[in-house]
């Protein structure tokens, strides 16, 4: 059995899944200021009654990091950053300890300029003066040679308790994503990693033996161990775990859109051919661009307690939300409101949401009902709107090669799946309005904690192949191998896949459930003069985002898809 | 987080599955390591850069401007029907004002090519800024454009097609013809009579550096620019200036190719030449983006960048102010010889021999314009190679007379087919083209 726990924002929700079905669930309210509570007090729920020795795994996604980093909680970071010619390095100064330093590689990883060691110590004795303990090391081209970043943490020498260096958090050309990603990293590890030794001790204690692992934002999982070194990877894993529940109820060969409906904000995603797309860099958090790898997922602040206002005979749906809707006490009208007036949804106070679209009515001139029903069609026309806004720049995003451009692939969703707490209520009208199939994700209250439960382990690698200067490297991993001028693009395939499935066994996967693909391939003969000598060979391989092997099937065998207009209703089996 | 004082599109085509030839510089690689630094430096992410992907041109944007022989799928690929829809797409976004300034940076370039397509000349076979500029001129009704070509090489293609327009400012800053290919590109040649003076020519002595061509953007471009007063300021960029290039003998660096951007201040920057891919275009084309879009780009310099190593000798500086000299001298004198020209009226005809030397083709060229005093005047081209190929070409300008209309018409069927294998006009006024072949 596995137990999966998804920390949500207002809820947290926990699920126990077994090879035969769900198990058992749990919604516990999520505490901000005790996250520990909000997880072991769920963690005690899912398994009441439960002999926890079954437990094989249990994955945590979380808003530790996300919070700490939104809050501005983290860790002062000394930042030493070997930026080279380009954009004046100053430019993305970040925290008060930031110190652009001599050294410099070029594209093909040459090292141009050296660093300067006098340079270093000067630093790291102004770093240690300051009390500072985490430090992050970022070179331009690290990826191509990480010679000075690791020349540059030799001399930092003793002193610090974490130091990380850029060519680490991922194989992506960036340098001023890679300056953030190791920053963030940086700043929360010291909390990440005192918290989760603490959530650890208190798992053991209560007899649970199984490995931890915990979610990342490209919707995959990695060990708890593993990810003490890379907490950031960890942000907003949330939306992840979501479109990762629906996946495996999607269609194999259509692309889905799924739409997650909270009270505040609508998280959006796709799957195509039941695997999620992801961004091409990484998330954006707090203002600042990462390369932490996550979904291709959008949030818009629309939701089922978004305030709906009318203005010049219009209606307005959020971006704020004031609480509850009216039929739960709240002060403004909302969607929630309009849904119980039409006698979609059966819950709360029908007098209060009648009065909600009675205001609403009187500013557009009519009765509440027809209020109501029009305030339902504007919520799906602006959920739909963003959808297609979201979809159309999928499609708008460039290639570079000529056949790339005559395929001209374009993402078209076949399929909606609605999650979260209104989804039933908006299928109908979802379907009406964007005549696709639409269809409410069984178990869709909790489907978020089960995408944690079976998600895999994933793991990406660039490979980087220069003949001329006679390397392979895959800095990322601290892979280096000298090459011969007739290395060609299959053995550096073979190649990158068998690090890559070497990494993710290293991350906690298990052999069974690696599913590898090849994401980049490109191959350039390096002419100069007017002969070839040799060639630059790029190869990126992941391991492709989706559910452990065991689970999917008899899980979705027991449910059958419910028609379009006729959403399911949530009816779990429970384990008495 | 770093903003951009200008928000400047970009459409990046590197298209990486083509080439000329495996060992050509117009191949895959070529601006591979541009796509690295671009992308290390995080340009995209910048606030107020956005990226583009290309359109694709059709066959009526290649016939506002060419004379395709024997027709446009023979003497093109995709990849120029894509690099060109990169010029048009950052065109379209430029005046729809989504951008205020955009960098096509597609390969293949263009500026070789010229009316009459036979072959691919100069590693170009359509020319992607006069097909950008004349669907702006359909599309958007823009009248006065001009280009600045800052390409190491004579941008005789855009000359050539531009020659008997009075509506589009050509001028050239190069390496002096009698040094490098295409050997063209003197001060004195001005452009036809009707559009005399809206072609300028500015051949540099070899060894010419940051110091040279600063000194020409404002003693000879800047002016001439200021006086014409263009709706629209195209650069074709190349950057086989700079002192890494393999196939020319000039000092520029990425240095100097900014400042002149920012000289210049175009709205669309379109990539030509360059070929020093690795020491040069990585750096020369983050320097170009960082100055249209208003961004510090002081600390954007080669790796072995030396100016003082650079710096030209006196000798070159005496030599670049008087070629300056000279092209304002003539500049001046424009209007007086324009008005004589015109006074003259008649046919003008004048005979030329052009090579394609990628394709190794040799055309000959008859052409004649109608001098009027009401338009640029009709003209017309009698085009025949050493492959055996002749036609003949008429060409009605945008803002035709009646009478030049009529006369475009009336050479269009008093021709016979007998003399040629197709015979083509191109009728700008009623955005018509018609061949007349033999039948099959
Ligand atoms: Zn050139
Ligand atoms: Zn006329």
């Amino acid at each position: 059995m596995i137990i999966g726990l998804d920390v949500g924002g207002t809820h947290t929700d926990v699920v126990l899944v077994g090879k035969e079905g769900l198990i058992n669930q749990a919604k516990v309210p999520t505490e901000k200021t005790n996250l520990f509570d909000t997880i072991i007090s769920g963690l005690q729920r899912v398994t009441q009654g439960i002999r926890v020795e079954v437990i094989e795994r249990l994955v945590l996604s979380t808003t530790l990091t996300t919070n700490a980093i939104l809050e501005g909680k983290g860790e002062p970071v000394g930042m030493i950053v070997a930026g080279g010619p380009g954009l004046n390095p100053e430019l993305f100064r970040i925290g008060n300890h930031y110190y652009p330093v001599s050294g410099y590689i070029d594209h093909r990883g040459r090292e141009v300029q050296p660093i300067n060691p006098s340079e270093i110590e000067t630093i790291a004795s102004k770093l240690r003066a300051d009390g500072i303990k985490s430090v992050g090391v970022v070179g331009k081209f690290s990826v191509r040679n990480p010679v000075h970043e690791n020349q540059i943490i030799k001399k930092l020498s003793n002193g610090f308790d974490y130091v990380l260096a850029g060519h680490r958090v991922s194989g992506n050309l960036n340098f001023p994503r890679r300056i953030a990603t190791v920053f963030l990293n940086a700043s929360v590890q010291g909390i990440y990693k005192s918290f989760f030794l603490a959530i650890q001790k208190s798992i053991a204690t209560m007899g649970i033996k199984a490995p931890i692992y915990v979610l990342k934002a490209d919707g995959g999982t990695m060990s708890l161990e593993a990810s003490m070194n890379f907490p950031g990877q960890t942000i907003f894993s949330g939306p992840a775990a979501s479109i990762m529940g629906a996946l495996s109820y999607a269609n194999p060969r259509v692309e889905t859109l799924v739409l997650d409906i909270g009270g505040t904000t609508t998280d959006m995603g796709i799957l195509i051919d039941r695997v999620p797309l992801l961004e091409p860099l990484g998330i954006e958090i707090g203002g600042l661009r990462t390369l932490v790898r996550s979904l291709n997922t959008e949030s818009i602040a629309l939701g089922g307690d978004s305030v709906v206002r009318v203005k010049e005979g219009h209606i307005f749906i959020g971006p704020d939300r004031e609480g509850p809707a009216m039929a739960f006490g709240g002060s403004v009208p909302t969607p929630t409101d309009a849904l119980i007036v039409l006698g979609i949804m059966k819950e709360g106070d029908p007098l209060r949401a009648e009065k909600a679209m009675a205001f609403i009515g009187e500013a557009l001139g009519c009765d509440p009902i027809s209020a109501a029903r029009e305030v339902y069609t504007a919520f799906c026309h602006m959920l739909l709107g963003a959808a297609r806004a979201m979809v159309e720049r999928i499609n708008q995003r460039p290639v570079y090669t000529i056949r790339e451009f005559l395929d001209a692939y374009r993402v078209e969703p076949q399929e909606i799946f609605i999650i979260g707490g209104p989804a039933p209520y908006f299928a109908p009208k979802l379907s009406e309005m964007s005549g696709l199939p639409t269809r409410v994700v069984p178990y869709h209250e909790v489907v978020n904690a089960i995408g944690a439960a079976l998600s895999r382990t994933t793991c990406e690698l660039t490979l980087f192949v220069d003949t001329e200067r006679g390397i392979a490297s895959a800095p990322e991993d601290g892979f280096y191998k000298p090459v011969g001028s007739n290395f060609s693009i299959d053995e550096a395939r073979d190649l990158a896949v068998s690090l890559l499935v070497q990494k993710a066994q290293n991350e906690g996967a298990s052999s069974e459930n690696i599913e590898t693909e090849v994401v980049e391939e490109l191959q350039f003969n390096m002419v100069r003069g007017f002969y070839t000598t040799g060639k630059n060979i790029r190869v990126k391989v992941q391991v492709k985002p989706g559910l452990i092997n065991g689970y999917r099937v008899e899980l979705s065998k027991e449910l059958s898809l419910g028609d379009v207009s006729n959403p399911m209703t949530v009816n779990p089996r429970r384990l008495e | 987080m770093i903003k951009a004082t200008y928000k400047t599109g970009l459409v990046f085509f590197p298209a990486f599955d083509w080439a000329i030839s495996p060992t050509h510089p117009e191949r895959e690689e070529r601006l591979l390591y541009t796509q690295d630094q671009v992308l290390e430096e995080g340009l995209l992410d910048i606030d107020g850069i956005v990226e583009f992907k290309p359109d694709m041109i059709n066959r009526d944007d290649i016939r506002r401007v060419h004379f395709c022989i024997p027709d446009e799928w023979s003497v093109i690929t995709d990849s120029h029907l894509i690099s060109g829809g990169g010029a048009k797409t950052i065109a379209t976004m430029v005046v729809n004002r989504v951008i205020q300034r955009g960098f096509a940076l597609v390969r293949p370039p263009g500026h070789h090519a010229m009316r009459v397509v036979h072959g691919a000349r100069g590693f170009c076979n359509i020319n992607i800024e006069a097909i950008m500029i004349e669907y702006l001129r359909d599309a958007y009704g823009i009248e006065k454009v001009a280009i600045v070509d800052t390409d190491c090489h004579h941008g005789d293609g855009t000359q050539d097609i531009y020659w008997h327009d009075p509506d589009t400012l050509f001028i050239s800053i190069h390496q002096d013809g009698r040094t490098l290919y295409p050997g063209s590109g003197f001060p004195h040649e001005l452009g036809g009579p009707t559009a005399f003076g809206t072609t300028i020519n500015i051949p540099l002595p070899p060894r010419t550096s940051e110091e040279g061509f600063l000194y020409v953007a404002d003693h000879v471009i800047l002016p001439i620019l200021e006086a014409f007063k263009p709706e629209i300021i195209i650069n074709s960029a190349g950057q086989d200036n700079h002192y890494t290039d393999p196939i020319t003998d000039m000092r520029f660096s990425a240095q100097g190719y900014a400042k002149l951007t920012e000289k210049i201040s175009p709205h669309i920057a379109v990539l030509e030449g360059g070929y020093s891919i690795e020491g040069a275009l990585p750096y020369v084309n983050v320097g170009i983006i960082l100055a249209l879009a208003g961004i510090d780009y002081s600390h954007v310099k080669e790796p072995d960048y030396d100016p003082d190593q650079l710096r030209q000798s006196p000798e070159i500086t005496k030599h670049i102010e008087k070629v300056a000299n000279q092209v304002m001298e003539y500049w001046y004198k424009v209007p007086e010889i324009k008005e004589k020209l015109l006074n003259q009226g008649g046919i003008k005809e004048r005979e030329r021999t052009i090579y394609y030397d990628t394709d190794n083709i040799l055309e000959n060229q008859r052409e004649k314009v109608k001098v009027c005093i009401d338009c640029s005047g009709v003209w017309s081209i009698e085009s025949w190679t050493d492959r055996g190929r002749r036609i003949y070409a008429i060409h009605v300008p945008r803002k035709a007379c009646p009478s030049c209309e009529a006369l475009g018409y009336e050479w269009y069927e008093s021709t016979s087919l007998k003399l040629f294998d197709a015979i083509l006009i191109q009728d700008r006024k009623n955005r018509r083209f018609i061949v007349k072949k033999h039948p099959m």
